[in-house]
Order: structure tokens, then sequence, then C-alpha cells
């Protein structure tokens, strides 16, 4: 039987706005890894010393490093946004409504986040 | 009477090397399906139109097509929410079309049949078997499954590798899993288990999205990646 196989262009995920999303999603990975990067580079900046840790902060303030922090936290919040909204879906079935599931992960970041700012 | 232009592609396999769009501009009432538009151009306008349809009711799952690129039942998508148009009918993507908006459902009628879509018994009670209404929550909803092929229209890992077992074989496979009455989740386990059973989803969830009768193929898929680690690490203690 002679069919036509319709090719899946690299562009695919530019057609719909759902898999613009998806896309989205995943490649936020990049940004939360380079932010991880930055923090551990930090890390490694404190184990030389004071003067090489105050030394990476100072760079933290530059307008670039600005600039990339700000579109890091856009992407993770919606990064996170994403994985709580889908987090029922890959849980084992409990007795309570996806969208308790999903409001307790926000909260506890929520929680978390003004923990972490009301000791720093 | 409004009209409507529809344009569909079409592919002759005897005539054409690739498709091609063609238009109609079909009258229409309120009440008028895409189906019935479509049902109105091979009546009336182009009898060589190729088209599946049977019920007409978003019970069979036979009419799906994308509808301006979105996988649906043509029998349920009215032509009045499209107007003015014009409308974009094309066969459901990432299956091979045989004909106009006809697609050749073969690869996934093999991955049905793998998924063993039947009740494997195991010991068997005296009398009928009994079941709760609890237990039947555990598969009902993703019974519902008509095999309509428009979840592997919305996957894109589908598209992009027709050797993953897709959103709906998953589903059902979850279906017959989590019924009480079931024996046969050893059998499945190697198709859940396998680089392209539930791994190769990456939770994309349009599939759950477009799903006509509210099955959830997403959330069946992640609950058997849960089932294929707790297999993975039982083997490895079991060695």
């Amino acid at each position: 039987m002679k069919t036509y196989v319709r090719p899946v262009r690299w562009s695919w995920w530019t057609r719909n706005p759902y898999y613009l999303w998806y896309m989205l999603r995943e490649a936020s990975c990049v940004f939360i890894t380079a932010y991880a990067l930055a923090l551990l580079w930090g890390l490694y900046r404190l184990l030389q010393g004071a003067a090489a840790f105050e030394a990476w902060r100072q760079s933290l303030s530059s307008p670039l490093s600005l600039a990339f922090h700000a579109v890091a936290l856009v992407l993770v919040v919606y990064h996170s946004w994403t994985w709580f909204k889908i987090m029922p879906k890959t849980l084992p079935r409990i007795p309570l409504p996806d969208w308790l599931v999903v409001a307790g992960g926000v909260a506890g970041v929520v929680v978390c986040s003004g923990l972490i700012l009301a000791l720093a | 009477m409004r009209t409507i232009r529809i344009e569909c592609l079409r592919y002759h396999p005897e005539t054409d090397e690739a498709p091609r769009w063609q238009g109609y501009d079909v009258p229409f009432t309120d009440d008028m399906s895409v189906l019935q538009g479509l049902q109105h151009i091979k009546d009336h306008i182009d009898g060589s139109l190729s088209f599946r349809w049977s019920c007409r009711m978003a019970i069979c799952g036979s009419c799906g097509a994308m509808v301006d690129g979105v996988p649906k039942l043509t029998c349920e998508t009215f032509l009045r929410d499209l107007y003015p148009g014009p409308v974009r009918i094309e066969a459901l993507k990432h299956f091979p079309i045989v004909r106009d908006l006809a697609i050749d459902q073969g690869d996934f009628l093999g991955k049905l049949e793998s998924i063993k879509p039947y009740i494997i018994s195991g010991e068997k009670p005296k009398g009928a078997y009994l079941q709760t209404p609890k237990q039947m929550e555990e598969y009902y909803q993703y019974s519902k499954c008509i095999n309509c092929l428009l979840c592997y229209a919305a996957c894109p890992q589908y598209g992009l590798n027709d050797k993953f077992t897709g959103p709906a074989a998953l589903a059902l496979l979850h279906r017959y899993n989590a019924d009480s009455r079931d024996a046969g989740k050893a059998e499945r386990m190697e198709v859940v288990n396998a680089e392209d059973g539930v791994w190769g989803c990456t939770l994309v969830g349009y599939c759950s999205e477009v799903c006509p009768k509210d099955v959830d193929p997403a959330r069946a898929v992640n609950q058997n990646k849960i089932e294929s680690t707790k297999d993975y690490f039982l083997r490895l203690l079991k060695k």
C-alpha cells in the first residue's frame, strides 16, 4: 500500500502554543544550570578566602550579571510552575484533588522563599 | 445560511506524489459539525474526497483529523465556532496518509496488540468476579479510550520517534494493570520498561488536553514510570 509520510520539520514546536510553552520549559533548564554553576562558582570562591568571595560578589552586580539573573529568575519561576502543574500526574494515587497538590507545591515554595528572605 | 471555506489536504496515491490543499465553499447552518461539512463536500461538490466516519456522536473514534492544526473529532467540532474561516482540515499528524484524510492505523494496532488489551485471568474466583466501586475507580477513566488516535497526533515524541509505544496504548495498558480482576501485570512490564515504553515520554501533556473522552494518558504513562522504577529495583534486590 502506497502511503505518504509527512516529515516532521525542525520548527514543529513553533506551530502550536502548547508546544512552544513546553519547549520553553525544557529550554529554561539551560538558564537554571547556568544559575546553579554561578552559585557553585561562588562557593568555590568562598573556599579561596574572603577577598576572592568579595570579588565574586562584586562581579554579580555588573549589568550583564543583573540581566542574566533577572532572566534566570523569570525562567526558574516558570519552570517550577510547570512542574508543580504536572506534579499530580507523576504521583501515585492519593486521596487529594489535583489542585490541592499543585497549591501545596506552590505554597511550599512561597513559605521556603519567605523563610530564606527573612533569614538573609 | 452562511458559507465557510474548508481547505482539505488531499492525497491520492494513484495520482499524487505529495499532498496538496484544495478548498471548497460550504454552506452551513449553526448545528453543522465539521464532519457534516465534509459530508456536504462529498455529496454535493467533490465525490472523490475520502475520510472516515461512523457514529457522528464522539463514540466510535473514526473521524479524527487536524482542524486548524489541532487534533479533533470532526463530529464534535462545529463550523459555527470556526467561522469565518477558512478552516484547514488535514489527516491526523504523525500517521502515514492512505488517502486524503484517511490514515494508516497499522502501527497503533500493532502496539495495541502488544500491550495485551484484555483481562488476563489469575486465580479464578468461585462464581463471578467481585469488584468494589473503589477498585473500579482505579481504571475506569482509562477504559473510556475510543482509540481515536488524537493523542498520537498531539504527541511530539511519537512524531519524532514512531517506535514510542505512545499515549493511548500505554493508557490502555494501565487500564488493565489497574484492574483488580487482572493478573497480567508481569507480562506487560516488558512494554512498560522498554526504552520506547513509558520512558519515551517527556511529559509534554498535550495528549491529555486533546483527548475527547477525558482520559488522561499522560497520567497513566507517568504512573507507570513509578511502576517501572519499582520493578527495576525489585529485580536488583531479587538478584
